[in-house]
């Protein structure tokens, strides 16, 4: 496809609807820094271009141009630019850019200005686009379920258009396929929290809860489950502390003594906002001491802190750390 | 019996890490002379790879166009933290270069003729700095640029990237990093800044591009660094913050951007850079640490609660009625904005490192480091401008992170590898060369 494009080309000074048109050149300067070795195809496309942007003209030759001044590069952001004010001149049919959009996508879709473009489109066609825009950012998402950009275009696409239902349902597909998938779960908050269907977190909270410690049990070792679960108390700290469905499932997996180190960071969470651990919390995470390496601490959060200094090494800072502030807050 | 099937982040986190091991595995079985040798930062491949990049790029650059002030701070940048400069001719061309890319009412395009853009302009203005001397300095136009960042501001607090553009926590960085370094930082830019930036805090602990989005390291430095620019940083949930950045070093020693995304050497900086901000404003964290409910309702400071949860509402609605929040922070205390920058750097390390930075500069140097010269996201991709500067930025970071003040000596313990490693110390929120920084200030406090 793309050679025979190349082979195409026919350089704009040799098509008679160009022959109006002075090209205006790059003014690099005599001796630029960083300077491109800019193909014949770019230089004289942009020399075009430069000639129109300058002049002003919005008409159909120039949407034209800047089409395939984006095709060669599309991260120029002045040329984008310039197209909506072209488009905007000419009332153009937006069902087409959907298509130059998704064009571009093709080739390399983590680029501001192609999202930024799609997203003006979408706003002015409303609430028309709501379906279309859901299932180009589905396609962009089943290539690559973590798309910083498709999930920000799609988020914006539900708060401003609409289309909120399934949504819920979307982000439990895509946790089934990949339990690991931080940016569903992070969907999944965004959800929870702002759809005006299902009543806000509170609302949600308990069936929440439940959802993602099932989660976490299957995968101790998987961070985003229970950053999810802390999420869902936010700015209700005590709520979180006294929900004894977590504190039981932290001992379970301390118990089973495997991918424990989320289970104790929560565990340590906990205490530090008030809650009072029992024996059997201070035998889990004795049995999991070596009791050779580490002094015996009377503090289960100091133990803890200990614990994890030899168990999570790469943080060993972090958990002296946190070990060090406990003393300042005890009370 | 069947075998659960790995997910795709599954698959993809033990290839990276079999292959992060593999390097590991090789260097620790070496001899300890040929570690050192393996361990070394190859400074004369760098500075030929970068040298050569600000003389000529081949054409594949096209895809670049739009960022030419990007590769002149990338590659001016590097040098800088290897100790080098261009000679100059090549200053004297970068000076003149960029001066093309100014607009003449205010700002810096990608490239000769093209918009004004708020993340080419903190590029170029960085660059500048970089080169240092009053020509580079005195060819900023401020007065036309202060107008520009006026024009970017937008009604929610945040900025777009430029006419029309985008509007996100990456624009936030770069027009407020951009006017504290040029002492044009006022009210009228702070304006809500705080509330759009407190917005994108996820309930992960990090911050995001725009609110509702996940949490990333490139938008965590960048909130961060204008919270402290501003004087809001308070208003952020530190611990929370530091517990989800610790999280992002892995077990290949290297930082991840997001959680249970891959390693990437260029969040080296993105996410290691916040530490040296963090170290500097540790009263503020201690603070909340105190009071560990600060967010919601209960324990006994009322004051303090009340504040953050009214701020964190604001925050959520985009309402132009939240001035009285930013107006009620700013008559706190009264602060000259652009004094901040410049007195952060002088305040006492009053915190050990909260990383491992012995583990980051081994991921770095062995991982990110392309012997030929220049730097790379993981093994087996290839090397760039960008990955470059944002690894030796990382590198630079760790190296300093025990150096108290700004001319104490490095500490052998703080370094991976000998002296010869070592880099130039950086201003930890513009990420520009301290010795540069110091001397753009003293130029732009000038009357
Ligand atoms: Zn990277």
């Amino acid at each position: 496809m793309d050679s025979d494009e190349e082979q195409e080309w026919v350089p704009l000074k040799n098509r008679p609807e160009w022959s109006d048109v002075v090209p205006v050149e790059q003014d690099d300067g005599p001796n630029p820094v960083v300077p491109i070795a800019y193909k014949e195809e770019f230089t004289e496309t942009m020399n075009y271009f430069r000639a129109l942007y300058r002049a002003d003209e919005r008409s159909p030759r120039a949407l034209q141009l800047t089409t395939e001044a984006i095709k060669l590069n599309s991260g120029n952001y002045t040329v984008w630019h310039f197209r909506r004010l072209i488009l905007k001149a000419l009332s153009a049919d937006l069902q087409n850019e959907l298509d130059f959009t998704e064009d571009i996508a093709r080739a390399n879709s983590k680029n501001y200005q192609l999202w930024h473009h799609r997203r003006w489109v979408a706003e002015i066609l409303g609430t028309n686009a709501t379906t279309q825009e859901l299932e180009f950012t589905k396609k962009i998402l089943s290539h690559d379920a973590k798309h910083y950009h498709a999930w920000s275009h799609r988020q914006w696409v539900l708060q401003e258009l609409g289309g909120w239902e399934d949504e819920l349902d979307y982000c439990h597909e895509l946790l089934e396929e990949d339990v690991f998938n931080n940016s569903a779960w992070n969907q999944r908050n965004f959800v929870i929290t702002r759809s005006p269907f299902l009543g806000g977190l509170k609302a949600m909270r308990e069936s929440e809860v439940s959802y993602t410690l099932k989660a976490i049990v299957a995968h101790p070792e998987n961070e985003s489950s229970w950053r999810y679960l802390r999420g869902l108390y936010k700015n209700d700290n005590q709520s979180w502390m006294k929900n004894t469905q977590i504190s039981s499932v932290c001992l379970k997996i301390l118990i089973a003594k495997t991918d424990c180190i989320f289970a104790l960071s929560t565990l340590l969470d906990l205490i530090c906002h008030g809650f009072q651990a029992s024996q059997e919390f201070r035998d889990a995470v004795d049995a999991l001491r070596n009791s050779d390496l580490e002094q015996a601490e009377s503090d289960l959060a100091k133990t803890i802190c200990s614990l994890l200094e030899t168990v999570d090494p790469i943080r060993v800072n972090y958990w002296k750390w946190r070990k060090s502030m406990l003393c300042q807050d005890a009370n | 019996m069947e075998l659960p099937v790995a997910t795709v982040t599954q698959h993809d986190q033990w290839k990276v890490e079999s292959q992060v091991f593999r390097i590991y595995d090789l260097f620790g079985n070496l001899p300890p002379n040929a570690q050192s040798v393996m361990i070394e930062l190859q400074r004369d491949n760098h500075i030929e790879y970068l040298t050569r990049g600000l003389r000529q790029l081949p054409p594949s650059f096209c895809t670049l166009d739009a960022s030419r002030p990007w590769l002149c701070y990338w590659i001016l940048h590097s040098l800088a933290l290897l100790g080098e400069s261009v000679d100059d001719e090549l200053e004297h061309n970068t000076i003149d270069f960029l001066s093309r890319c100014q607009d003449p009412s205010g700002g810096y395009g990608g490239g000769p003729g093209q918009l004004p853009h708020l993340a080419t302009t903190y590029a170029a203005v960085n660059a500048l700095i970089t080169v240092g001397g009053d020509q580079a300095l005195s060819s900023i136009n401020r007065c036309e640029l202060y107008k520009f960042l006026q024009q970017m501001k937008h009604p929610s607090g945040g900025f777009r990237m430029h006419d029309g553009g985008e509007i996100d926590v990456r624009a936030c960085y770069t027009a407020i990093s951009v006017a504290s370094i040029l002492n044009i930082l006022d009210d009228d830019l702070v304006h809500n800044v705080g509330s759009f930036i407190l917005s994108c805090q996820t309930y992960e602990g990090g911050i995001s591009g725009e609110p509702g989005s996940e949490a990333h390291g490139g938008y965590t430095f960048c909130g961060v660094a204008t919270m402290i620019l501003i004087n809001q940083i308070n208003r952020l949930d530190l611990p929370r913050l530091i517990d989800w950045l610790v999280f992002r070093q892995g077990k290949e020693f290297g930082f991840q951007g997001r959680t249970n995304k891959l390693v990437d050497g260029c969040y080296s900086f993105w996410q290691g850079g916040v530490f040296p901000l963090l170290q500097r404003v540790r009263s503020i964290i201690d603070e909340q640490l105190v009071l560990p409910d600060a967010g919601g309702h209960s324990t006994t400071n009322g004051t303090h609660t009340s504040t953050t949860s009214s701020i964190s509402e604001v925050g959520e609605s985009f309402e132009g009625t939240s001035s009285h929040v930013d107006d009620a922070c700013h008559s706190r205390q009264e602060v000259n904005f652009n004094d901040i920058g410049y007195n952060f750097v002088k305040r006492p390390i009053e915190m050990e490192p909260l990383f491992h930075s012995l583990a980051l500069q081994q991921y770095i140097l062995l991982c990110s480091q392309e012997e030929k010269g220049g730097m790379k996201d993981k093994p087996g991709l290839s090397r760039d401008f960008y990955h470059t500067c944002y690894c030796l930025s990382g590198l630079s970071v760790c190296q300093h992170m025990w150096s108290d003040e700004e001319d104490s000596p490095v500490l052998p313990r703080a370094l991976m590898g000998s002296y010869s490693n070592l880099l130039e110390p950086i201003h930890p929120l513009f990420n520009v060369v301290l010795e540069q920084y110091h001397e753009a200030r003293e130029f732009f406090t000038r009357d």
